[in-house]
């Protein structure tokens, strides 16, 4: 009788190889090995393939001198002083502006069509939803292409260009803006608009708190708009206007002086910013759709107006839906801005993956780092993204 | 006082009416064109403004591009000087003539006129495959899966490039191009994708450490950067790190780029699926004796795969229009033909480029408007049958 119940107690003989447990490593192995196979042969091909085609490896080419120009440059940068890490800098920030700039616009642009799709005006809601429809359904290259081949190159040239009143020029050489140049006494409005943002802080905290411990609220916008705005353009007037223009002139072949924005940057900008905006209108629909009615609902009940309930109670809800994928988007347009490469705009593909590659035929370490880069802007993005998810999940039981 | 005689009582008073009265017609301001007229465009002084300046901007838009592409379009012409103001003296719109010239271009690319019409067999043969997969009442749709998955690909192969031994001269990939490229381009994706995507996905979601680690690392770094790079990584990586007899054609490096982007994308849709699943289905199959791969390929998948299907078809859309993008690294799909044509000065004038442009959009517009219209459609029968 023990005997027996021993036995059964003692788990089933099971032949090895059946045994999940080993299975599973040695599928793992097996897997493992195939990898570090295939690692192994392309790095002994690629060693054999650039001994022979006498390319360099290794990242010496960092320090040595670039030779190109950069049409846009946001730092200093000159085809006979500057290295190749210079380029790869100017490159990325050219990435950075499109993308910080295309961020902004896609986002204005996005939210006013994502709430005109589900406005109670039948019309705002088709011309919105066809916006959606169409942008979303062509590639964005083809959009590139048609804002620079089409329209912006298709203006006149610099001879002929179109004059815009407060001495801006309009060519197919691009957009000539007046600059801002300021004369002394600017920093005293500089000094204020700074002690204006710590203010409207303070007292942004101070009104909060009162309201915690009194109920009572304060006008914060009125005092915020107040503080930003109104105390540095009194400081502006009150120094009798330190700030003067650098108009462009308008030469026979040339036009100098003033802020150029290149056609290229334009038309990446607008097709940026007009194709993740459709992306963007869905987004917000979704989230605000998310919402329940009864939420608003319940508000009202409560007694709060229409603009209180919007504020404190829908859209709260609404951008805890909207966030994380609006944060995809804004990823998408930063990786999408490398489409800049067909375009001509100087972006870190164009100069780095395009100029610098072609010169030194450094493929792997070359391709490597412009991978890194985006992959680090992604992972960054996306760890602040699981931080803000967990703080603003729903505090379930 | 009995129930009876109160009733009589009441039947009685002559001021009580014995019949319904007829409703009313609502008042003619709220019914018809003109009630929705009011509901719908006019309801505050807010949308009264808003109204009229979409009213003006559709007046001032619409016109605009019906002048442009039909009233003043060039409809027959043999050269630029038909589509240019200062020779035709009058507006001109979209120019036509360079299309019909060049439409075959835009077909074919540079693939040899006698050989095109294995293009068109190729073409036909993925249009019944598509059909087939895509009709849900087909008959046989399992023959289907494996025409489309299996047939059709080895047989569009030796179509395509050729075959000497048959009877069919080889052609060089050099020569493909336009919409021939796209669809071979977008058709690889779509094949390659959604197998390589379920291993990838199963493989995230493995109990064993190095499986799931590698496919995250995979997944997470093609995601993570833009399908450019990839490309970019696929044409010039590539060619060192295989022996050099073996390194292969611009085309096919551009398909094994598309092909990676498009798996790690597929992954996380099929993942998204899997996860939809609830954790019964699983224990249910363990239970009844399956062994994994029965699990999946008899219980999990079917589940879970039919679920994603409107996000399936949404991955193919982006992958679609994604196909532009092999434009980049030099290679003639529909776009690239366009903008050949384009500059071509035989057609050069001010309209060609929008003409062109024109063109690729009805064509990207068409094939992307018709799939995300059928993955609505599933998702509205998926809701349905969820319903029950």
């Amino acid at each position: 009788m023990s005997s027996e119940l021993s036995a059964r107690a003692r788990p089933a003989q099971v032949v090895f190889y059946n045994d999940p447990k080993f299975r599973s490593i040695a599928y793992q192995l097996v897997l493992c090995a195939m990898v570090a196979f295939l690692v192994y042969g392309a790095a002994s091909n690629a060693i054999d393939n650039l001994a022979r085609s006498h390319i360099a490896s290794g990242f010496g080419f960092w320090n040595s001198t670039a030779g190109f120009d950069i049409s846009q440059t946001l730092i200093e940068y000159s085809p006979r002083g500057s290295t190749y890490g210079r380029a790869f800098w100017v490159g990325l920030l050219n990435t950075l502006l499109v993308a910080g700039l295309g961020i902004v616009f896609a986002t204005i642009l996005g939210f006013i069509v994502g709430i005109s799709r589900l406005s109670r005006n039948w019309l705002l809601a088709k011309v919105a939803g066809g916006y959606v429809e169409t942008i979303r359904n062509l590639p964005l290259l083809l959009q590139l292409l048609f804002w620079y081949n089409a329209v912006l190159k298709a203006l006149p040239d610099i001879r002929e260009s179109i004059a815009i009143p407060g001495g801006a020029f309009l060519n197919n050489r691009g957009f000539f803006l007046p600059l801002p140049v300021s004369k002394s006494g600017f920093g005293a409005v500089e000094i204020a608009l700074l002690a204006g943002i710590v203010a409207a802080i303070a007292f942004y905290v101070w009104a909060r708190k009162r309201q915690e411990r009194t109920g009572q609220q304060a006008p914060v916008l009125w005092v915020t708009l107040a503080l930003l705005i109104g105390l540095p353009l009194a400081v502006f007037v009150l120094t009798g206007f330190p700030l003067g223009f650098e108009f462009p002139q308008a030469g026979r072949f040339n036009i100098t002086g003033g802020v150029e924005v290149l056609p290229e940057f334009a038309a990446l900008l607008f097709g940026l910013s007009i194709y993740t905006a459709a992306f963007i209108a869905e987004v917000v629909r979704a989230g605000i759709l998310a919402v329940s009615r009864g939420q608003s609902e319940a508000a009202y009940s409560l007694g709060l107006r229409p603009g209180p309930t919007l504020r404190l109670v829908v859209i709260p809800q609404a951008m805890r839906v909207i966030i994380p994928p609006l944060t995809s988007q804004y990823l998408n347009l930063t990786k999408n801005s490398s489409l800049a490469v067909a375009i001509g705009y100087p972006d870190l593909v164009q100069v780095f993956t395009g100029t610098v590659l072609n010169q030194t035929g450094q493929a792997v370490e070359v391709v490597a780092i412009t991978m890194l880069v985006y992959l680090v802007i992604s992972l960054a993005t996306s760890l602040l993204m699981n931080i803000y998810n967990s703080r603003m999940a729903l505090a379930e039981r | 006082m009995t129930m009876a005689e109160g009733d009589l009582a009441v039947a009685e008073l002559a001021f009580v009416r014995r019949t319904n009265i007829a409703p009313r017609p609502p008042p003619a301001a709220m019914t018809g064109a003109v009630g929705w007229l009011r509901e719908n465009l006019l309801s505050t002084p807010f949308n009264v403004g808003l109204t009229i300046v979409i009213v003006l901007l559709l007046a001032w838009a619409v016109p605009e591009l019906v002048k442009f592409l039909l009233i003043d379009a060039v409809w027959s012409g043999t050269d630029r000087d038909a589509c240019l103001e200062s020779v035709q003296h009058r507006e001109i719109g979209a120019c036509w003539p360079f299309v019909w010239e060049r439409l075959p271009y835009f077909i074919y690319g540079s693939y040899p006129i006698p050989q095109r019409w294995r293009v068109d067999v190729f073409l036909a043969m993925l249009a019944i495959g598509v059909v087939w997969l895509l009709w849900l009442n087909a008959p046989r749709r399992d023959l289907g899966a494996i025409y489309f998955f299996v047939i059709l690909p080895i047989a569009s192969f030796i179509l395509l490039t050729g075959w000497a031994a048959i009877g069919l001269q080889p052609v060089d990939t050099v020569l493909w191009g336009g919409v021939l490229v796209t669809i071979v381009v977008a058709s690889v994706g779509i094949v390659v994708s959604l197998p390589i995507g379920i291993l990838l996905a199963l493989g995230r979601r493995s109990h064993m450490p190095a499986v799931r680690t590698l496919s995250v690392i995979f997944i997470e770094f093609v995601r993570g950067v833009p399908l450019v790079t990839v490309l970019f990584m696929a044409g010039v990586m590539l060619p060192l790190f295989v022996p050099e007899q073996l390194s292969p054609d611009k085309l096919v490096r551009a398909l094994i780029g598309i092909a990676i982007f498009a798996s790690a994308y597929m992954a996380e849709v099929v993942r998204a699926g899997l996860q939809a699943i609830p954790k019964g289905q699983y224990e249910g199959a363990m239970a009844v004796g399956l062994r994994y791969w029965q699990m999946m390929r008899l219980i999990i998948l079917p589940q879970a795969l039919k679920v994603t299907i409107p996000n399936i078809v949404n991955t193919y859309i982006g992958l679609f229009k994604d196909t532009t993008l092999v434009f980049i690294v030099g290679i003639f799909d529909l776009l690239r033909t366009i903008e050949v044509a384009r500059i071509d000065p035989k057609w050069a004038t001010p309209v060609t480029s929008t003409t062109g442009y024109a063109v690729a959009a009805i064509f990207y517009l068409v094939f992307c408007y018709g799939m995300s219209r059928y993955a609505r459609a599933m998702e509205a029968r998926l809701a349905k049958s969820d319903r029950r």
